[in-house]
């Protein structure tokens, strides 16, 4: 069934995210972009709850192993995106800091 | 619905909330060097929070499978992220972009085959995001791993251009389209695979023309769509944590490409189109060049650092393909040790993606406070007594000034003519990227010191040492 009120949320909440994304990320320093990148991969790897949704609701083998393949590929993400931002940021430091 | 699974779901949403305020203000800390590595920190237990919330909200039915996916998945992201060089950086994140549009494409899949099989009706706000999810999804996976071809050299990084491509692409379209409406007046697997496949192709059609210095526009937008499609992917399945997460990654994204396209001053249908310098290049190929450089060796550019009092060095993607960094560091440390003022100039579109060049200077102990951008370096050439130009080339062509006819006029470029004198570290006299001569090099004051630019600072080193 078409659930009108329930797309007008969903979009509601979609463009005031993209306002803010904007807000916060334009204060990001272009020194630090690269790890910005990084980082927002791995925030990108938010499918993963996504990818639990259907691989938990699923009957059949075929969505069992879609699902299973959708939680590989943003399991990626997360972990390799957040570990490999981290390693990037450790290196950052000021004049005169160890 | 139980009670107990209203609570569950309740709970569930509440947990989103946090996890959404956790991922802004942890972004909101990537502001800033100092507070930066807190908020990467901040968005990871943002993301176990939503994870946790999920399987706590839901009833996961099957575990095995879903077990194997995220050992999988940790160990081959894990090992990536420990074992990449800093100078491969772009692919790594090229790479994973595609392996996130690829995660919502089958996400995509598996909820369409599910509802199929249920003999559901398929809502067309359902049916549209699906193929919403799909397309983006597909277009990013391929996007990506030509886009990471073409950083690791299996691609031509030369701009690739078919003859009938505009025809090819405007089939696709009308292809993309027409499956659409199928899916949403038919819901059938086939319309999907059909789609599916079309965005694939799209994908590579729309990256191999695209020439590989463009190739930091092209992250930053591959990475825009990697969020746009997990907001998708939240669409799909009514999922505001989705839905917030991959709006941030898509305004990020966004905002990056934007900030790659004015410093080339470009327009982002310029890129994407493709084939810049091909034909410029040509015709700049054709006339021989034939006036003359001076041409200098390490020891005498030894002289020079070793009695200048102030040296700019602007770093390009030559250094990452030399691994220079730890060498120019070196040699910066050694000219500081003399009372010298040493500083860095980072051109916004200097390596291969955004930030590239921090990153590798971080990764070489050189503090971020040395590293200067555009606007804060270039007043300062004038009061400069040698720039040091380490594998940049069309971020220093002068005539992005003056010739109206060059391909590259308009673009923000680093004053390094303006320094009193330049040292102008490179391989040969190719041209640029962007298929046209320096100037720069044959001005009086430049000096070319040919060769491998790490060999080149390793010699520069010693003779100083030695001075």
């Amino acid at each position: 069934m078409f659930d009108a009120e329930a797309l007008i949320i969903a979009l509601t909440v979609f463009v005031l995210a993209i306002f803010i994304g904007y807000e916060v990320i334009t204060k990001v320093p272009p020194t630090l972009h690269t790890p910005l990148m990084s980082g927002s991969n791995a925030i990108s790897g938010i499918v993963i709850v996504g990818a639990l949704l259907v691989a938990g609701k699923a009957d059949g083998i075929t969505g069992q192993i879609l699902g299973a393949i959708a939680v590989g590929l943003a399991m990626i993400n997360v972990v390799g995106g957040f570990m490999v931002t981290d390693r990037m940021l450790k290196m950052f430091r000021r004049s005169g800091q160890k | 619905m139980s009670t107990d699974a209203i609570f569950h779901m309740n709970l569930t949403n509440a947990a989103y909330i946090v996890a959404a305020i956790l991922f802004i203000v942890g972004l909101k800390q990537l502001g800033s060097p100092a507070t930066a590595r807190n908020g990467n920190r901040m968005s990871a237990l943002a993301m176990l929070v939503a994870v946790l919330a999920t399987i706590v909200g839901n009833d996961i039915a099957s575990w095995e499978w879903i077990l194997g996916g995220v050992i999988v998945g940790s160990a081959i992201g894990a090992y990536s992220a420990r074992k990449v060089e800093m100078t491969s950086m772009p692919q790594l994140v090229a790479i994973f972009n595609g392996f996130g549009g690829a995660a919502s494409a089958v996400i995509a899949a598996g909820e369409l085959i599910r509802l199929i099989d249920e003999g559901a009706v398929i809502a067309e706000d359902v049916s549209i995001t699906i193929m919403a999810s799909v397309i983006v999804g597909g277009v990013t996976l391929t996007g990506s791993f030509i886009a990471y071809g073409k950083l690791q050299g299996i691609v031509p990084t030369r701009p690739l251009l078919l003859p009938i491509r505009n025809v090819i692409n405007v089939a696709l379209l009308i292809g993309m389209i027409a499956s659409t409406v199928w899916l949403v007046v038919d819901p059938s697997i086939t319309a999907f695979l059909i789609a599916g496949g079309i965005a694939l192709a799209l994908g590579i059609l729309v990256v191999i023309p695209i020439g590989g210095a463009d190739m930091p526009v092209v992250i930053a937008l591959l990475n825009s769509y990697s969020g746009i499609a997990g907001a998708a992917t939240g669409f799909v399945l009514g999922n505001n944590m989705l839905i917030i997460a991959g709006s941030l990654v898509g305004a990020s994204g966004l905002i990056l490409t934007r900030i790659m396209t004015k410093a080339m001053n470009r327009s982002l249908m310029n890129v994407m189109l493709g084939g810049f310098g091909v034909e410029d290049g040509a015709s700049a190929g054709g006339e021989e060049e034939t006036r003359p450089v001076t041409s200098i060796q390490p020891d005498d550019a030894a002289t020079m650092l070793a009695y200048a009092q102030s040296v700019i060095f602007v770093p390009g993607y030559g250094l990452a393909v030399a691994q220079a960094q730890h060498q120019v560091r070196e040699l910066a440390d050694l000219l500081k040790a003399k009372g010298i003022s040493v500083k860095y100039a980072i051109h916004p579109v200097a390596g291969r993606m955004p930030g590239h060049m921090n990153v590798l200077l971080a990764e070489a102990n050189v503090p971020y406070d040395e590293l200067k951008d555009l606007d804060e370096i270039n007043g300062e050439f004038q009061r400069t007594d040698v720039a040091v130009v380490v594998g940049a080339n069309d971020v220093t062509n002068p005539s992005a000034r003056t010739d109206t006819s060059s391909p590259i006029y308009g673009m923000p470029i680093l004053n390094v003519d303006q320094a009193a004198s330049v040292i102008m570290m490179k391989r040969g006299m190719s041209a640029g990227f962007a298929g046209v001569q320096n100037e720069l090099f044959f001005l009086d004051k430049t000096q070319m010191l040919f060769g491998d630019a790490k060999d080149s600072v390793e010699k520069i080193t010693a003779e100083v040492k030695d001075l």
